[in-house]
């Protein structure tokens, strides 16, 4: 048993507990756009239920990293787990309230078919963010820095699809006054979805500055 | 820019055979409170030694390299060690009042270096009494012995004593770990006062004392100088393993 075994111990809980949590949002984001895309309205308001729980966690372990900074008063390496927890942890909640507001788009639209064109960029953009999702819990399992680079890069794809979309949407509305309303949702979803890879990249900026000690801006 | 105060360049010293520093280099900033952190014996009470010849009084000291009090190599023959040792002042880890009364305490240095008015005394004793924030605890019992205070009173008697001699320098060698939290805070807090006339330089082996307490920290492990740099940076990303691992609480 080496020196500080116990507080290793609950290192080692804290970090199975976020990847716990980022599992959870992972699947909630993925849900929430496969329950978009196929106007799954059951689907849709299971995500939201589910939230319940994701807030539950993210309460606890932020509470569980608050307690282990006033009592084992961490130092470099360590104050910075516990930090970076903090900042992972805030970024998973974010990108699960996300998930539920695309589950409420999901609601608002129900009683329309989805015909609006640029649609088919929802799918294109979620298969990116959800690379970016895994990769980053990955690089925090691992304490991989270039693993966290590569998936923070992967943030300018989404924008540039975020930006055609927003574009086109924009042509449709104007073209259709009956598609506004579809539009609008649309725009919104878009929109959250590239706010979650924004979210997903400060994780791996988190992992980055845990390891290294470096901070730095790469969205 | 940061002054320096003292530059030491690749000091070694021997204990008869045995080498106690290795080519320690360090710039001391003025005005700063430096911390020297590290194991049971690495060497940092050692080095805070020699910063004040303290050293000299240990049979079979042997010490090589320079160490410069405002440009001046203080190991230099033609220095006169007790003129060193008033600008350059200790506290050590047990506070060890003399058994005199509190002013006696105080008054002691400035007499030994001639001063002999009544009044000039009563103003040095006062003035260093608040500098050393004990004035108003034993203004009332100025000329009952020491040895009548608390341990945390007695450290900051100590602090006063030597202030009374108007250092520029003052070691301080573990101040307050025979001293309870609520002294412990009293003594951090007067350091904090204490750096904006005095440079100080403290050996502690409370991890939280030196970050709180600290602008800059350095790293004593078998002798050697690891590593050194501000305090928030050495406590948040060092850049050295053995630092990190010391500082984790997961050296050996």
């Amino acid at each position: 048993m080496g020196p500080r075994s116990s507080f290793d111990k609950a290192l080692k809980e804290l970090q199975q507990d976020i990847l716990r949590l980022g599992s959870l949002v992972e699947q909630a984001v993925y849900d929430s756009v496969q329950s978009f895309t196929r106007q799954d309205v059951a689907g849709a308001a299971q995500v939201i239920m589910s939230d319940e729980l994701v807030d539950t966690l993210f309460l606890e372990i932020e509470d569980r990293c608050v307690k282990l900074l006033a009592t084992q008063q961490p130092m470099a390496r360590d104050l910075r787990v516990a930090v970076a927890g903090i900042k992972i942890l805030l970024n998973l909640e974010r990108m699960a309230d996300y998930a539920v507001d695309i589950a409420r788009a999901t609601m608002c639209l129900s009683s329309q078919p989805l015909n609006v064109q640029p649609l088919a960029y929802i799918p294109e953009m979620a298969r990116i963010i959800q690379k970016m999702i895994k990769d980053g819990l990955d690089a925090y399992v691992h304490y991989d820095v270039e693993k966290a680079r590569a998936m923070c890069a992967l943030d300018d794809d989404v924008d540039f699809i975020f930006a055609r979309a927003f574009r086109e949407l924009i042509n449709c509305m104007k073209k259709d006054p009956e598609s506004v309303t579809q539009g609008a949702y649309l725009l919104y979803v878009v929109r959250y979805l590239e706010r979650i890879a924004d979210h997903a990249t400060n994780i791996g900026e988190a992992l980055i500055y845990l390891v290294t000690g470096e901070r730095k801006e790469l969205n | 820019m940061d002054k320096t105060k003292v530059t030491i360049k690749n000091l070694n010293l021997f204990y008869k055979d045995f080498q106690a520093l290795k080519n320690v280099t360090l710039d001391i900033p003025a005005n700063k409170i430096t911390a020297l952190i590290g194991p049971s014996g690495c060497g940092k009470s050692t080095f805070l030694r020699t910063l004040n010849r303290m050293n000299d009084l240990y049979e079979g000291v042997r010490v090589e390299g320079t160490v410069r009090l405002d440009g001046r190599d203080i190991y230099s023959p033609d220095v006169d060690v007790v003129a060193l040792r008033k600008k350059v002042g200790m506290v050590f880890q047990k506070p060890n009042p003399f058994p005199m009364s509190v002013y006696d305490n105080v008054a002691y240095g400035p007499r030994i270096h001639g001063v002999k008015n009544r009044r000039q005394l009563d103003e040095i004793v006062e003035l260093s009494l608040r500098s050393a924030a004990l004035w108003d605890e034993v203004k009332d019992r100025l000329f009952k012995s020491a040895l009548g205070l608390s341990g945390g009173q007695q450290q900051r008697l100590c602090i006063a004593r030597l202030l009374a001699v108007e250092p520029e320098v003052v070691l301080m060698d573990e101040p307050s770990s025979a001293l309870d939290p609520i002294s412990t805070m009293k003594i951090e807090e007067l350091i904090q006062v204490l750096k904006h006339e005095y440079t100080i330089v403290i050996v502690t082996h409370n991890m939280q004392q030196a970050a709180r307490v600290s602008d800059l920290a350095a790293y004593f492990l078998h002798g050697e100088l690891v590593e050194w740099g501000p305090t928030e940076e050495i406590f948040t990303r060092p850049q050295d393993r053995r630092t990190e691992d010391y500082i984790t609480g997961r050296f050996g």
